[in-house]
């Protein structure tokens, strides 16, 4: 194939990211009480439902002040107020996210105002409006998501008195991921902010009464109170300078703030806890070092079985930057490493593929036509990503491991864990025993026909298969 | 009448079934802020286009609408598969200020080189609608370089909703059917609309009238391509599933090439025998009529059987019905009640005034009847009217779930076939897999208030 129609600029073949609103939604839904309305046509707004639904198996309210044709000729501001009016009546929110779509901000509208104004209107001054311009051509879900939560901070923080608690800024990371950090903090007994917080509202237990907007997320007192913790960790060292909350937080109101990646894999861990240590001066207790004993002699049972793995690592930056440090560290040579946006990743994943004679390709801006022919090219044998990667298993037989968003070809994304030792454990387990069951299901075929046959197609393999 | 929640400009889409008929706001755009379940123009035209097997498929816009959609229905193809990719243009911030005309005519020439497809369909999006790309003389100038037919689709998102998209589909299609030269009629032969064969379903109906001799001349658009899909100004009558969004073309097929429509419905053993008889009827052929009631009698014996004994768990059990069409709500209801289901509650995205009216008739007394409803409001009503079970899409799902109700999904996210038959008895398993799964049972308070 020749490389300029694999590597087009003009053409998106089966995308491998999403846009910004989409991003955009899910901090709010970590959030006490909020409640998300995209300023656009209707459509944008259901299909981001359906999606993070059908991820997280969760109800997921979002309005829409469903623009139409008169809507974008004269200006959306009375639906967008109206919009606003029939969220604060039926969800009674504490919190009112407001996002626009590609065509809020192709037609212009100024959300920022708007929302100002109706705040004034309607005597509700006080009332936090979180108003994010996340245009849907202007980058990819993951800068709509760091958006978001760099708006909610800078909503809602005010000028504090220092107090002990940690700042913890949260990627999308699953409930269960957010859960198992909460159990790490808690073992150092370190008190803390995390913002955003999904563990319990999008992976609520079936309790009654059923509420409309989940309990669960963070605080709003807590993130008006950001600006005086001890210092922030962002679990997040894609994000530039600009984007990034912590960043903002430091600027601003003077926190130290330490980037680390999503503790997936023993390296990644170890930095999380070096930095929780550092700023904290607490030791890590035996229990902890007990879990990353087991993952270390979890990775030498599995190291020899990792070493036959050639993977395909592909969503959103931060993930297939740790993802691609823990294959790294366990003999599963990464040979594409791929994000649908920010070529940031590019930088940050080259120096450490230096020391490799093998070639890996690492992708951004990629779509799927470009990571499956390259995954073909170099000889995948494994896939680690979302669900959208289904495609390179049936079209080139590369089997998936699912982690990340969206999860909607099978259940349990939002239970998926993957972090800390012992999720890295389980995380690892099931690309190890991913491999070994490529293994087992064609060692006997492929045996019989290199040495048996010698040569020849065989015309029946009989019971072998 | 039933109130809405606090929005009062939401009452007149909501009615009860009494003795005084009311009428039914519809048709109407959704409110500002209420969750709506109604998807966009765009959704409407590439559902409805999508399963066109050997189409290549290319979005004009930003990315988004392209990533949500990507093989969209999941339909099955007997043949090519071009139509499970994604093409989108992609268009970044400086395409929306100087324009995207130059990388789609760019995109074309890239997807043709590298896998000649016979046919495009171009979608537009929100966007392409208000910076103004003149997706019409792009396509023209394309196709006339390549050779090969390239449709523009007028789906920009807000010019209505799903309906609208509908309508656009409809348009592209009729510009792809229309021959140069009129076709010869093929004698007892249908063109089989609104079946997007989402697990086999064209197949099944297919065989269905081939063994009573009715050939399917095209299907609209479930396993259809470029070649079948030229071929069907030939049929001579038009049956037609999906109402909603076929109806429109129906009209027009009958029209501007004379050929009639039926309307059918093969949801549930009683519909799809009707339907049968229907068409076999119009053709006034009486060996057709015989071997219809044959397929009939052998299917029904086959299947009431299996009916039956579903029937027997659902004693006393309420549902509630929110889907898409008017039309398959109707069909809903009758399906329900020949598994003895009562029908409490029955929403539609889009129905239109006339479907509303039949629904009424065929409900009880007592039912709540509503357009364009919301999570809220189903919530609301579910609760109030004692509802066991809700059909609707994947984001009511988890609503359902929550409340402790069991859920069909009655759109995208199904692997077998509902329709027929064999779609009958599935319908009844997947109610009682539901229905009657244990987990129910455990859902009880233990250790203190609130617990599950
Ligand atoms: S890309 Fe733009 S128009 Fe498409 S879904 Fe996203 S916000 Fe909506």
């Amino acid at each position: 194939m020749d490389e300029q129609l694999l590597y087009s600029k003009n053409v998106n073949e089966n995308p491998c990211h999403m846009c910004m609103p989409m991003g955009g939604i899910l901090p709010f839904k970590g959030i006490e009480g909020a409640m998300v309305i995209i300023h656009g046509s209707q459509g944008c707004s259901t299909y981001m439902r359906r999606h993070i639904a059908e991820h997280f198996n969760e109800p997921v309210d979002v309005g829409s002040s469903s623009l139409n044709e008169k809507g974008t000729i004269y200006g959306g501001e009375a639906n967008l107020k109206q919009g606003l009016d029939n969220i604060l009546r039926v969800y009674n929110p504490k919190l009112i996210g407001v996002l626009t779509s590609c065509l809020a901000e192709t037609i212009g509208e100024d959300v920022e105002r708007i929302t100002l104004d109706y705040r004034k209107e309607k005597g509700l001054e006080d009332f936090p409006v979180v108003a994010v311009s996340t245009p849907g051509y202007g980058g990819t879900q993951n800068e709509g998501y760091l958006l978001a939560v760099k708006r909610i901070i800078m909503e809602l923080a005010r000028p504090t008195e220092p107090h002990n608690k940690l700042n913890i800024i949260i990627p999308n990371i699953s409930p269960a991921d957010i859960r198992e950090i909460k159990r790490i903090l808690a073992l150092l007994d370190i008190e803390y902010t995390l913002c955003p917080d999904i563990s319990y509202s999008l992976d609520r237990p079936l309790v009654r009464p059923f509420t409309k907007i989940s309990t669960g997320g963070t605080k709003l007192a807590d993130i008006a109170k950001m600006p005086g913790a001890v210092a922030t960790i962002e679990l997040g060292v894609t994000a530039s300078t600009e984007e990034s909350p912590g960043h903002y937080l430091s600027e601003q109101f003077g926190v130290p703030c330490y980037q680390v990646p999503i503790p997936i894999g023993v390296q990644n861990t170890d930095r999380f806890l070096q930095a929780l240590t550092a700023i904290t001066k607490r030791d890590i207790p035996d229990s902890l070092l007990m879990e990353r004993g087991r993952l270390l002699d979890c990775m030498v049972d599995s190291h020899k079985y990792n070493f036959n793995g050639r993977s395909v690592i592909f969503g959103e930056p931060e993930l297939v930057y740790s993802l691609a440090v823990t294959c790294v560290e366990n003999g599963i040579f990464p040979v594409v490493a791929a994000t649908g946006g920010s070529d940031r990743l590019t930088q940050l994943l080259a120096p450490i593929f230096e020391q490799y004679k093998q070639e890996i390709a690492i992708l951004s801006k990629a779509d799927f036509a470009t990571i499956r022919a390259k995954s073909v090219e170099l000889g995948a044998n494994i896939a680690i990503g979302s669900s959208d990667g289904r495609y390179l298993t049936e079209r080139e037989g590369i089997s998936l491991v699912r982690i990340g968003f969206p999860i909607h070809d099978r259940v349990g994304g939002q239970r998926l864990l993957s972090v800390g030792y012992t999720g890295s454990a389980m995380f690892l387990d099931r690309v190890t025993n991913t491999l070994l069951g490529n293994k087992y299901g064609s060692y006997r075929r492929s045996m019989y026909e290199k040495y048996y046959q010698t040569g020849n197609t065989p015309q029946s393999i009989g019971g072998a298969v | 009448m039933e109130a809405a929640l606090d929005i009062k400009e939401r009452n007149p889409f909501i009615a009860t079934k009494g003795k005084q008929k009311v009428s039914l706001r519809c048709d109407a755009d959704s409110i500002s802020g209420c969750v709506s379940q109604r998807a966009c123009v765009y959704c409407g035209a590439r559902v409805v286009l999508n399963p066109v097997t050997d189409a290549a498929h290319l979005v004009h816009g930003p990315i988004g609408c392209s990533s949500y959609t990507w093989d969209i229905r999941g339909s099955l193809s007997s043949g090519d598969d071009l139509y499970r990719n994604s093409f989108s243009t992609e268009l970044q911030e400086h395409d929306v200020i100087f324009g995207g005309e130059p990388k789609l005519s760019r995109a074309i020439d890239e997807i043709v080189a590298k896998y000649q497809p016979k046919l495009f369909f171009v979608y537009s999006t929100c966007i392409v609608g208000v910076i103004g790309d003149d997706l019409e003389a792009v396509c023209k100038r394309s196709a006339q370089k390549h050779g090969i037919t390239i449709i523009p689709v007028q789906s920009s998102g807000f010019i209505g909703n799903k309906s609208a998209g509908y309508r656009a589909a409809c348009d592209a299609l009729l510009r792809l059917i229309t021959p140069e030269q009129p076709l010869p009629r093929k004698a007892n032969s249908v063109n089989y609309l609104g079946d997007f064969n989402l697990a086999g379903e064209a197949w099944i109906i297919r065989n269905y009238l081939t063994e009573i001799g009715v050939s399917v001349n095209s299907v609209f658009t479930g396993d259809s391509n470029f070649d079948s899909l030229r071929e069907a100004t030939a049929g001579s009558l038009n049956i037609m599933q999906c109402a909603g969004s076929m109806t429109y073309l129906a009209t027009k097929m009958q029209d501007e090439f004379q050929i009639p429509y039926l309307r059918v419905s093969f949801l549930g053993m009683e519909d799809t025998a009707d339907s049968l008889r229907k068409i076999a009827d119009y053709f006034g052929d009486p060996a057709m009529l015989a071997r219809a009631e044959m397929l009939i009698a052998r299917e029904t014996e086959a299947t009431s059987p299996i009916i039956a004994a579903y029937r027997g768990h659902f004693n006393g059990k309420k549902a509630a019905v929110y889907v898409g069409g008017g039309f398959k709500a109707i069909s809903l209801i009758k399906q329900f009640r020949e598994i003895g289901i009562e029908v409490v509650l029955i929403g539609t995205q889009t129905g239109r005034p006339d479907e509303y009216d039949t629904i009424n008739d065929l409900v009880n007394d007592g039912t709540v009847i509503l357009d364009d409803a919301n999570p809220a409001e189903l919530e609301r009503f579910m609760t109030q009217q004692g509802a066991d079970l809700l059909v609707g899409g994947v984001k009511e799902r988890p609503l359902a779930y929550k409340l402790g109700i069991a859920f069909i999904d009655h759109n995208h996210d199904r692997k077998h076939p509902l329709s027929g038959y064999i779609g009958a008895v599935n319908f009844a398993k997947e109610v009682y897999s539901t229905l009657c799964s244990p987990v129910w049972n455990y859902i009880y308070d233990w250790g203190g208030e609130n617990r599950g």
